[in-house]
């Protein structure tokens, strides 16, 4: 029979809660930025110029079509290359917006190409200008009807965020890889950790029904 | 100092690709099947099959594909089992797919008119029938467009197993980055890789996509 | 009456309850076989419902039900699976298989379930597809059809296994006005021939025409029952002297 240790892994719990401080920070940051990217690329590519649409496009195309441990990486030990050295942590939350911003920009896009007609053209009428009918008429509704999906993407960027610790970012799975090599308790640390990933995931899912309908777009 | 030059480092990725290549097929090929396993067992309503495979899926879907990597190559270890990179990231793939596949198509089977369950069951088809004449082909032509979709992601996922030590890829860009001193440009053909893999199949489920809405009316 | 005494559909004491809703509040019902009822009633006094209990599509919670002798065991697959073959069903929106031709749409139950050769199948469905007007529809697909000649397509395949009872769900009510006809036509012609019918429907004078007795229900329960003239003529309670009021009957 396998002996697991468990109690050496959980008794580095301040470790752990470290991590998950970095973890849940990480996604903080690149949720609030990304999903603004999102929304401003999503705008772009409806009512941009046509050059600013092609900018968008390539970019989004580019990010959802890479995965992110080699975006991560081309940050982190490609810029250096030309010059530019950026800390791990700073790497891990450009590599974080820059990723979110790209899928955020597909998702909130389809939110707003289903506004209906009608709703527009009442904005118009009320001589509201391009920007207001747009951030007041538009996009509330339109990030209601997609917030699932916007959820789903910022719960993905955060399970993504573990291949920070990579970098060394003291973010969870760097946490779990440290406590691994001093324990010598793989299986164990990395459970440990997953299960904390899960727990954070069905949280987080939580936390953002609720706070969209209360903050962002109305019920 | 030996000089690489840019055909140089994209002979080497290319060779590397092979393995990314491979490793995409097994574990969407895996998982589509272990995913139509599970649904059917979901459709059939087996005992506890709502339950047990709604936790499967909540479990791949809720945690990092990294951990789950970790898992497979240090708990298959654990059984005494001696455990290459490959068999690890295999596994873990396969399994990973067969989470998103299944919840995917469920999805699809769902689609599927309420009312073609009831013209079928009042025609006295059983279920399996039911799923294979009636049912069946509605979710598949659905279907199609996300689960190509998914290939991208899986083909994404591998890149992953370079973490474990795996040779595809992802590891290859690193070794050849570390050999070259040029991460800029070793980093910027890697991206490029991935996307010359990853763009024609995500355009192609785009353009499937727009096919089956003009088909409805 | 004839040699038989039971009707071919029994139902007794019927109850159905949605959640805390009781939907079905004890039903008593006998057909007799070649009869043709009509079963009216405000939407919600559970008329669909009874309709969907004797082919087994809904549950029933208290009562018996049983077609040509045969109790209904919702348990039992082999048993429903051989009750719905004697006991056919029309419905509201359709439900032909988009992804069929209207012939094959026809073929399909009685080759798995009756196992007949394609050969014979397709001969059958070419002769039900004549008989409901559709001959020339055979290879047609069901988008490219009307909605009176799907519903009729409809009707051609639930007669492909050779029902003895034919449950007709609200079938005109989803269709144009000027495409009632060609379907009532159709059913008409049924009932003519002695098929046993069911029919939920909204078209009085239809109801009026072709059935031998009219079922009204209210809340849940049978509240008056008998031949055309007695129901339309001569109303006995106020539910369904307000019924046939609010309707132009």
């Amino acid at each position: 029979m396998i002996a697991f240790d468990f109690p050496v892994v959980l008794a580095e719990w301040p470790l752990l809660a470290k991590g998950v401080a970095a973890t849940l920070a990480l996604t903080a940051v690149s949720a609030t930025v990304g999903v603004s990217l999102g929304v401003a690329c999503a705008w772009a590519r409806l009512h941009g110029a046509p050059w600013l649409k092609a900018i968008v496009g390539t970019y989004v195309e580019l990010i959802r079509n890479t995965p992110f441990i080699v975006q991560l990486f081309f940050l982190f030990f490609g810029l250096p290359g030309i010059g530019i050295r950026l800390s791990p942590e700073v790497a891990s939350v450009l590599a974080m917006v820059v990723n979110l911003g790209a899928y955020a920009a597909e998702i909130v896009r389809a939110g707003i190409a289903t506004t209906p007609r009608g709703q527009i053209e009442a904005a118009q009428s009320l001589a509201l200008s391009e920007m207001q009918v747009f951030t007041r008429v538009v996009l509330p509704p339109s990030l209601k009807r997609v917030w699932p999906a916007l959820v789903s993407q910022i719960i993905i960027v955060m399970l993504g965020s573990a291949v920070c610790g990579q970098i060394s970012t003291p973010e969870l799975s760097y946490a779990a890889n440290l406590i691994q090599s001093r324990s010598f308790r793989a299986f164990e640390a990395f459970i440990v950790a997953t299960l904390i990933y899960l727990a954070l995931s069905m949280a987080l899912r939580r936390l953002l029904n609720w706070a969209g309908p209360r903050f962002i777009f109305g019920k | 100092m030996v000089d690489f030059s840019l055909w140089d480092i994209f002979r080497n990725l290319l060779l590397a690709a092979r393995w990314t290549v491979l490793l995409s097929l097994i574990a969407f090929i895996g998982g589509g099947l272990v995913g139509i396993a599970l649904l059917i067992a979901r459709i059939a309503r087996l005992r506890g099959a709502d339950t047990l495979v709604g936790g499967y899926v909540q479990l791949f879907q809720g945690t990092p594909l990294l951990m789950q990597l970790f898992l497979a190559y240090f708990g298959l270890a654990l059984f005494g089992i001696n455990v290459s990179p490959w068999v690890a990231a295999a596994l873990a793939l396969t399994l990973y797919t067969s989470a998103f596949l299944t919840e995917i198509w469920r999805g699809c089977v769902n689609a599927v008119n309420k009312g073609q369950w009831e013209a079928s069951t009042a025609l006295a088809l059983s279920l399996s029938e039911q799923l294979r004449y009636v049912i069946g082909p509605q979710a598949l032509r659905v279907a199609v467009p996300p689960t190509v979709g998914f290939l991208v992601q899986v083909i994404k996922g591998t890149a992953l197993a370079s973490v474990i030590g795996f040779v595809e890829l992802t590891k290859a860009g690193t070794m050849i980055t570390n050999a070259t001193f040029r991460p800029f440009t070793v980093y910027a053909c890697l991206a490029l890789m991935y996307f010359a893999l990853c763009y024609p199949i995500s355009a192609w489920s785009k353009s499937l996509e727009k096919k089956l809405n003009h088909g409805h009316r | 009456m004839g040699i038989d005494e039971t009707g071919i559909v029994e139902i007794q004491g019927l109850k159905k309850r949605f959640g805390t809703n009781e939907v079905l509040k004890g039903i008593d019902l006998s057909v007799k076989r070649g009869e043709v009822i009509a079963i009216i009633g405000k939407s919600g006094s559970g008329k669909s419902t009874l309709l969907r209990c004797i082919n087994g599509l809904e549950v029933f919670d208290e009562g018996t039900l049983s077609v040509d002798g045969n109790p209904l065991l919702h348990d039992d697959k082999a048993a429903m699976r051989t009750l719905r073959q004697r006991v056919g069903m029309i419905f509201q929106g359709f439900n032909l298989f988009p992804h069929l031709s209207v012939g094959r749409n026809v073929m399909l139950a009685p080759t798995l379930v009756k196992k007949r050769d394609t050969a014979a199948a397709a001969e059958q469905a070419r002769k039900l597809l004549a008989r409901v007007g559709l001959a020339e529809k055979f290879d047609a697909q069901p988008d490219q059809l009307s909605g009176g000649q799907q519903q009729r397509v409809a009707i051609a395949r639930a007669l492909a296994m050779e029902p003895a009872v034919l449950l007709c769900d609200e079938i005109t009510s989803a269709l144009d006005p000027e495409l009632v006809g060609e379907v009532l036509r159709v059913v008409e012609s049924l009932a003519i021939e002695g098929m046993t019918l069911l029919m939920v429907t909204h078209e009085m004078s239809f109801a009026r025409k072709v059935s031998d007795r009219l079922v009204f229900m209210h809340a849940g329960r049978i509240h008056e029952m008998g031949p055309p003239e007695v129901i339309f003529g001569n109303p006995q309670t106020p539910e369904l002297k307000q019924f046939l009021s609010s309707i132009d009957a």
